[in-house]
């Protein structure tokens, strides 16, 4: 492979060698955010190395963009905005819900390869792994994002909103991200492979993100599914920002996407950090 | 009994169960401060189990184990701060460089960040990947993954390291560059258990050696004491038909004793030497006087199969069949959890 795999000679040094010693004088808090910051930054060093994860996260929303502006659009009615305006933050929502399954992957692939292993025999923060994974992700995921804007312009997405309300929908959706990435985490660490961390993220993800408003106005279904559609998580996240970015009423729905953002992180860390304490037995 | 100092390892009665299988049944070892234990035993015998409950991945069903004078289940976190693990598969993230795989383990071990990155450039260059340093690790070969691996879990040199099959899967020249650098940190003087599949393996690295089958410490000593209770070199024979093994074991006896292993399907015969070399000689005549071919004829040092099958009565590949599954690697886990 290389002329670096001789093996190492004999140098009897042992004396010369130093030990240092662990950084004192902080408490568990300050090294559960520094143990976190250094996995992040682990990801976030590979990120533009392995630039097809960033590249295939981009692709799949761009397909959708041009598939439903251009092909479904025109067969979609939306009352009162172009099929355009009505989409993107549908996409936008999309995009961070399948991007999830990111963090089910990622950690899948260090269990599969040990990783976590290593990591849980350091004297490091039980937590770290898993919100320094969510960091990054959270970063991956705001990348990804204002690609898919930019794409969004380019077809004719004209938001209407104020800074204020674009940073207020920035903040939701982020926080749905963030929130779905710790469902994605609890089943990348409850599969055997990388392969079911995928197809598990997926398989649930998709009736929800289509049974939804993210591309169909909810007058446009069966009132049978109006009743589910209305409420969950995706539709209230795509209206919070439907209302913020084309300058409608929000309503109550920004309060129903951070409820269920809350309810969903209330629920899921701390079953990812069950699975992740007894990832062995 | 409680650790004292002068023991870095002990293990009581340690008992683990996954599912309905049995990894551990009783485990007892004492690795004494600054030496180094060999465990030795087939896929599926409980040494990567062992490892792990001393490591704190796993905790015991009965029984209880010490490293550096911590309880592995009350101390479990203070333990991990004198303990470096390095396990059957290189453990480094293939996306990061040798440099960065190192710095982020000191980092998590609580390093400052220019500790961390003295003691990476330290070691990079005391495991010979300098050069390789600033590349990512999926560039890196079987061996200097290895390597990388060993060096990552150097960082804070712990006094106590546990190698997990260290060079499994390593070509003969890559195992040979593992054994100089793990008997270079055995020079060093920190306390080490090392699991293997080789008897050469724990027989160059090793004080002292536990043969573990079925869960549990079936032998122990050094490896030349346990060469004695295999009876030394070996003498393998060849015949040239199936038919004439029974002629053979019959001339071979006053060579070999009765104690020989014959398997009919390689028309193989094997046995204790006591005569060394001299002794191929008189077995050539002896087997050439009762008209019998040879094949082959070789004089070997004993294998792990040899000391299993002294110990046991059955090959170390026989007993990897039932209780493989009783390990949890990391490529098949938690049917447990």
């Amino acid at each position: 492979m290389s002329t670096t795999t001789t093996p190492a000679t004999n140098r009897p040094v042992a004396t010369q060698r130093s030990a240092p010693r662990p950084v004192a004088g902080h408490g568990p808090l300050y090294w559960a955010v520094a143990d976190a910051l250094v996995l992040a930054k682990r990801s976030l060093i590979a990120m533009p190395r392995v630039p097809e994860l960033i590249a295939f996260a981009v692709i799949q929303p761009v397909m959708f963009v041009v598939l439903f502006r251009y092909v479904f659009g025109g067969a979609i009615q939306t009352p009162g905005a172009h099929y355009v305006d009505f989409l993107m933050p549908g996409i936008f929502v999309q995009t961070v819900a399948f991007g999830s399954i990111a963090t089910g992957i990622g950690l899948a692939e260090d269990l599969h390869k040990g990783i976590i292993d290593r990591f849980r025999s350091l004297p490091m923060a039980r937590s770290a792994v898993l919100v320094g994974r969510s960091l990054s992700d959270l970063v991956r995921n705001t990348i990804t994002l204002l690609i898919i804007l930019v794409v969004g312009v380019a077809v004719g997405f004209r938001p209407q909103g104020s800074l204020a309300a674009m940073v207020a929908a920035f903040a939701v959706l982020l926080l749905f991200a963030f929130a779905f990435s710790w469902i994605a985490a609890t089943v990348g660490l409850s599969v055997r492979s990388v392969e079911a961390a995928q197809s598990g993220g997926f398989i649930w993800l998709f009736p929800l993100v289509f049974a939804s408003t993210a591309f169909v106005p909810l007058q446009s279904m069966p009132g049978w599914l109006q009743a589910f559609a209305a409420h969950q998580p995706i539709s209230v996240t795509v209206d919070a920002l439907r209302g913020f970015l084309l300058n409608r009423p929000v309503g109550t729905s920004a309060w129903q996407s951070v409820a269920w953002s809350l309810g969903i992180l209330a629920v899921f860390a701390p079953l990812a950090v069950a699975r992740y304490r007894k990832t062995s037995g | 009994m409680t650790i004292s100092g002068d023991t870095a390892i002990l293990a009581e009665g340690l008992v683990k169960h996954f599912g309905a299988t049995r990894a551990l049944a009783g485990l007892d070892l004492r690795v004494p401060t600054g030496t180094v234990l060999g465990v030795l035993g087939p896929n599926g015998a409980g040494k990567t189990t062992a490892v792990r409950i001393f490591t704190t991945l796993l905790r015991p069903d009965a029984g209880r184990a010490e490293v550096a004078g911590y309880d592995v289940v009350r101390d479990a976190a203070k333990l991990r701060a004198n303990i470096g693990l390095t396990g059957q598969y290189a453990a480094v993230d293939e996306y990061l460089t040798g440099r960065e795989n190192i710095e982020m383990v000191g980092r998590l071990y609580h390093l400052s960040r220019r500790d961390a990155q003295r003691k990476a450039e330290e070691l990079l260059d005391r495991f010979d990947l300098t050069a390789a340093g600033s590349r990512t690790v999926k560039t890196y070969s079987g061996g200097m993954r290895r390597r990388l691996d060993l060096a990552a879990s150097l960082v804070i040199t712990p006094p106590v390291i546990f190698l997990d099959e260290p060079t499994t899967g390593l070509d003969p020249r890559s195992r040979l560059g593992m054994w100089d650098v793990i008997e270079e940190l055995v020079a060093d003087g920190v306390t080490l258990l090392l699991t293997t599949q080789y008897l050469e393996e724990a027989d160059r690295l090793a004080d002292s050696i536990a043969v573990v089958d079925g869960g549990r410490v079936i032998a122990r000593g050094t490896a030349d004491e346990l060469k004695t209770q295999v009876g030394g070199d070996r003498i393998e024979v060849v015949v040239g038909a199936a038919a004439e093994l029974t002629q053979a074991v019959r001339a071979l006896e006053p060579h070999l004793g009765s104690a020989v292993t014959v398997d009919a399907d390689t028309r193989r015969i094997t046995g204790p030497a006591h005569g060394g070399a001299g002794q191929l000689a008189a077995v050539v005549r002896d087997l050439d006087a009762v008209g019998v071919r040879i094949d082959d004829l070789a004089l070997r040092r004993p294998t792990l199969d040899d000391v299993f099958l002294a110990l046991t009565g059955h090959a170390a590949a026989e007993a990897t069949a039932p209780d493989i599954e009783a390990e949890p690697t990391r490529r098949r886990r938690r049917r447990s959890a």
